[in-house]
């Protein structure tokens, strides 16, 4: 299991502003070990977040996002005190859902 | 096939159905699970390639996407930041495009109604290349180009 999620979600005006920082790996799948071998692609595929059941972004990533992903997006309403939750999962089948609280 | 899917079926009883399509190699392990992940467009290798996978035609160029702290150099490729900001009505997704790295399409983001068509995040580029932000917006494709100059390159390590 991976690591855990950093995510802070803050209202800013009317909307909320979540950033979400992820653990993981993003091998792409191109490079190659030290006796030549490719070492096979590793990487965050689909990524929801959702705010009182409702999906506020959905992503589709490649292995070209960086390595502990960063991820940032505004969505109009939320409030503080209410819980916004991430989840994200790999090509290995890997999945981690985190939530945290709008401040 | 299909009869000798009832075979199996009869004789391995303890196999499911999935195990089965995968040994039958229509499922390679580790696609079963991301039904929804777009293989194909993140397989291709032209913006023409991308853009069909994606289910759009010819993006028309737009001042209203902008690329917002972008960086005109960057110096490690490994993590450059890349955000995308559509003032286009009705936006629904934005995708980054980057051009000379092995596989163009690096990430799609739908944008549901009541959040910004606006998102940033951290990228890998493997040399100096031209970055695409392709917007779909009530159903027409706009996209966006910027240069971005890699002074240390992000594939490879």
């Amino acid at each position: 299991m991976a690591d855990p999620m950093k995510i802070r979600a803050a209202v800013v005006g009317d909307s909320t502003e979540v950033k979400v920082l992820m653990s993981h790996e993003m091998e792409t799948g191109q490079r190659k070990d030290a006796q030549g071998k490719l070492i096979p692609g590793w990487f965050i595929q689909t990524v929801t977040a959702t705010y009182n059941g409702k999906t506020v972004l959905s992503a589709q990533w490649g292995p070209a996002v960086s390595k502990n992903p960063f991820l940032s997006f505004k969505f109009k309403g939320g409030a503080k005190g209410d819980k916004v939750q991430i989840t994200w999962t790999d090509n290995r089948g890997d999945k981690r859902t985190d939530e945290a609280t709008i401040g | 096939m299909d009869s000798k899917r009832r075979e199996i079926l009869k004789t391995g009883g303890g196999l499911t159905l999935l195990s089965l399509a995968a040994a039958a190699g229509w499922l390679k392990p580790g696609d079963a699970h991301a039904a929804d992940w777009n293989k194909a467009a993140f397989e291709t290798k032209s913006m023409d390639e991308t853009m069909k996978a994606l289910g759009g035609g010819a993006p028309a160029q737009s001042m209203n996407i902008t690329f917002v702290s972008t960086p005109d150099i960057a110096e490690n490729g490994a993590v450059v930041p890349i955000g995308v900001a559509s003032a286009i009505p009705k936006t629904e997704s934005i995708a980054i495009l980057i051009e000379k790295n092995p596989n163009m399409l690096t990430a799609v983001f739908d944008i549901p109604p009541g959040t910004e068509p606006a998102v940033s995040t951290r990228v890998k580029m493997g040399q100096s290349s031209n970055v695409y932000a392709v917007v779909k917006a009530d159903g027409k494709y706009y996209m966006a180009s910027k240069e971005i100059k890699v002074t240390l390159g992000g594939c490879g390590g």
